[in-house]
C-alpha cells in the first residue's frame, strides 16, 4: 500500500514549500515555493483517490487550472512591480508601510 | 518492488525540493523545481493516475515553469548578485516553523480512512481497465463536476485578461 509513504512525502514537500516562502526574499522564488505546496497537495489528492474514488484525480485538474491562472496573474504583477521598483526583492515592497 | 521505486522517486522529489529552496540563483531554483515536478509525475504513475502524470509534465513542467523561466530571464535576474536568502535569524525561524508544521501534519498520515466510503483495493485500476485511463477521469469531469469545470474556464479567461491588463504598459 502506497498511501502512507505518499502522505509522508507530500507532508515533507509541503513543509519545504512553507520553509522556502519563509526563507527567501525573491518574489519569483517565493512564487515557485507556492507551486511546490500546490503540488504537495496534488500528491495527497492522487494518493487518496486510490482508496476513495477518482474524484480526487478530477480535483487535481482544478488545482492545476487555478495554479496556471495564479502563475499568469502573479507573474504579471511581479512584472508590473519590477517596472516601478527595478527589483523583485520583497524588502523593497514597502509601499503600505507607515513612514 | 513498487514501494522501492516509489521511495526512490519520493527521495528525488524531496531532495530536489530542498535544493530548490536553498539555491541562490533563481534559474537554478526553477530547474530543481522542474526535477521535483518530474519526480512527482513518476509518483502519480505509481499511484494509478497516468493521465494526471502526463498533464503534470505538460502543464506544470512544460507550461508553468517555462513561464517562470521566461520572466526570470526577461527581468535578467540570473546574473550573480547578493543572495536573497534571509540571515541566520530567518533560517532559524523558517526551520522552527517548518518543523512545527511537519509535527502537526504527522498525525494526518496515521489517521485511518473512513471505512464507509472506502473502495475495495484495486477499484480504481479496475475502473481504468473498464473505461480507459482518460475515460475514467473524463466521465466524472463532464458529469458530476460539470459546473466547476465551466467555472474553471471562466477563471482561466479572467486570468488571461488580468495578465494582459497587468503586464501591458499602456492599454
Amino acid at each position: 500500500m502506497l498511501l502512507s509513504p505518499a502522505l509522508a512525502i507530500s507532508a515533507v514537500l509541503f513543509t519545504l514549500g512553507v520553509a522556502g516562502v519563509l526563507l527567501r526574499r525573491n518574489a519569483i522564488v517565493i512564487f515557485m515555493c507556492v507551486e511546490l505546496m500546490l503540488n504537495a497537495v496534488n500528491l495527497t489528492f492522487v494518493a487518496l483517490a486510490q482508496g476513495l474514488g477518482v474524484g480526487g484525480q478530477v480535483f487535481v485538474f482544478f488545482v492545476m487550472a487555478v495554479a496556471a491562472a495564479e502563475a499568469a496573474v502573479g507573474l504579471a504583477i511581479i512584472l508590473a512591480v519590477y517596472r516601478h521598483k527595478q527589483s523583485v526583492s520583497l524588502q523593497n515592497m514597502n509601499l503600505l508601510k507607515d513612514g | 518492488m513498487t514501494l522501492t521505486v516509489f521511495w526512490i522517486f519520493g527521495v528525488i522529489a524531496m531532495g530536489s525540493a530542498l535544493l530548490c529552496i536553498t539555491r541562490k540563483n533563481p534559474i537554478a531554483c526553477a530547474l530543481w523545481l522542474v526535477v521535483t515536478l518530474f519526480a512527482l509525475a513518476a509518483l502519480f504513475v505509481l499511484l494509478d493516475a497516468q493521465f494526471i502524470a502526463v498533464l503534470q509534465v505538460l502543464v506544470y513542467a512544460g507550461a508553468i515553469m517555462v513561464l517562470f523561466l521566461f520572466v526570470i530571464m526577461l527581468l535578467n535576474l540570473g546574473r550573480p548578485g547578493p543572495t536573497d536568502i534571509k540571515g541566520p535569524l530567518g533560517l532559524l525561524g523558517a526551520t522552527v516553523l517548518a518543523g512545527a508544521l511537519l509535527l502537526l501534519l504527522r498525525p494526518l498520515g496515521e489517521a485511518p480512512l473512513p471505512a464507509g466510503i472506502q473502495l475495495p483495493p484495486g477499484a480504481v485500476a479496475a475502473l481504468q481497465q473498464q473505461r480507459g485511463i482518460v475515460g475514467s477521469v473524463a466521465t466524472p469531469l463532464f458529469d458530476t463536476y460539470l459546473v466547476p469545470f465551466e467555472i474553471a474556464s471562466v477563471l482561466l479567461l479572467a486570468a488571461i485578461v488580468g495578465a494582459v491588463v497587468l503586464a501591458k504598459r499602456k492599454l
